[in-house]
């Protein structure tokens, strides 16, 4: 184990982080819609889901859904099969991204005027329209700041995968650490590259809402 | 579906309870009080000392817990110095670097809420608080402090929540909490959707909880009178 070994983490850790973002943000959008619609079993299923997410710690979803995915491979394949560290972990924080996004997705999209899903209604657009292009469009902005948060949460969470066995920052220092006996450089460097990743979100999504700050351009 | 299991699992997990309690609840209490003064010192902008604070609570807010964890459990160790003060003791119990880690953490956290909310404060209640001839410090406990910590309330249930949750890191260095319990009853009996379904409810059930709890006080906190 060496220093160099952390590049392989970087790369790990962002490639979970993306994944989980692409996906959980589908499911995001997918969920705060479904909490906004008509059928009222619906809108219970995705209150319940989104629920469990803010009550449940993260690394307990992380072992279920790997020892859970596990326990359910090796039964459908009669022999011992373990489920593939990175779709486990990415899955994982992919259901609680989603989770929290949903909140704040739902919370933007109640905060647009009503008067615009009705004119979009006058103007005899399609539901798929309606959403794609009225109400996403002046929804994003306004979660913007609070969905940058979430993405940043996401980049520390993403350390709780080393714990199923994904090479990611955390794991290389921790392998490093052992291997090498020096704990504190290991996890000085880790910290270091996390707060560096933090810290480039950070002020990303700060030139993000300052570009789409539409409060600047109302009048 | 593991009957033996789950019946295991709802036998021994609650008793986990009890650390991961301890695990939130004590951290929580010395990071509240520790960031009253933090956050009136991040108020003051342009000093050395508020430049200090934040660079503490963002170092500390942007890195993950685990890391900060296994810093202080793994990485203190390495230190001669640390190792041949009367400081081992601490540092050699997992249990006490939990408590540390959870103790810096909850405070970066609690210092930002806290500082949001003195800025959130009204200047009339302050003025007024002048005008009636308060000294500084009444002012600060009778009227800056209690508007401050109404205002920040919900963000710091979310604080809590989100302490309690985090108790679970605490199973990353051999503490047997509820996940800790949990995890090692998996390894012995492998049935995890059993064990862990159990733990899950476990959690769900304290958070909603701290939740209901944190409404009826927030409905007391409130300035309007609700029928």
């Amino acid at each position: 184990m060496r220093y160099s070994d952390f590049s392989i983490g970087i790369l790990v850790t962002l490639s979970v982080f993306f994944v989980s973002v692409c996906f959980g943000t589908f499911i995001g959008l997918t969920a705060a819609g479904t909490s906004l619609s008509r059928s009222a079993t619906l809108r219970q299923l995705a209150a319940g889901y989104v629920s469990v997410i803010r009550g449940v710690p993260e690394l307990l979803i992380i072992l279920v859904v790997f020892f859970g995915g596990t326990a359910g491979l090796s039964a459908i394949a009669g022999r011992y099969v373990e489920v593939n560290a990175f779709a486990a972990g990415a899955a994982a924080l992919t259901i609680v991204f989603g989770g929290y996004a949903a909140e704040i997705f739902r919370g933007a999209i109640m905060a647009i005027p009503r008067g615009q899903t009705e004119a979009a209604l006058a103007l005899g657009l399609p539901r798929l329209h309606r959403w794609m292009l009225v109400i996403v469009p002046q929804m994003l902005p306004l979660a913007l700041p609070a969905y940058g948060n979430l993405c940043i949460s996401l980049i520390k969470d993403t350390a709780l995968v080393s714990i199923v066995g994904l090479s990611d920052i955390m794991r290389v220092a921790y392998v490093g650490a052992g291997s090498n006996r020096a704990p504190l450089p290991y996890f000085l460097a880790a910290s270091a590259i996390y707060l560096a990743l933090t810290s480039i979100a950070l002020l990303s999504f700060t030139i993000l809402e300052r570009k789409f700050d539409y409060r600047g351009r109302q009048r | 579906m593991n009957l033996d299991a789950f019946r295991e699992a709802i036998m021994l997990l609650p008793t986990g309870l009890v650390l991961t309690a301890g695990l939130t609840v004590a951290p929580l209490l010395v990071a509240f009080i520790v960031s009253l003064p933090l956050a009136l010192v991040r108020t003051a902008k342009g000093t050395l000392s508020s430049s200090i604070v934040l660079g503490y609570t963002y170092i500390f807010r942007g890195t993950p817990l685990m890391v900060q964890l296994f810093l202080i459990y793994y990485g203190l160790g390495q230190l001669a110095l640390v190792r041949n003060s009367f400081l081992w003791p601490v540092f050699r119990e997992p249990l006490w670097c939990a408590l540390i880690a959870f103790t810096l953490n909850s405070a970066a956290h609690t210092t930002e809420i806290f500082r949001g909310g003195f800025l959130a404060v009204p200047k009339g209640p302050i003025e007024a608080a002048k005008a009636l001839g308060l000294t500084r410090l009444q002012t600060l406990c009778f009227v800056t402090y209690p508007l401050m910590i109404r205002t920040v309330f919900p963000a710091y249930i979310n604080e809590v929540i989100g302490m309690l949750k985090a108790t679970s890191v605490a199973s990353t260095i051999t503490i047997l909490e509820v996940t800790g319990l949990s995890r090692q009853l998996v390894s012995a009996t492998f049935a995890p959707y059993e064990v862990f379904v159990v733990a899950g409810a476990i959690y769900l059930a304290t958070t909603l909880s701290i939740t209901w709890l944190a409404r009826a006080i927030e409905r007391g906190l409130s300035p309007i009178v609700r029928h």
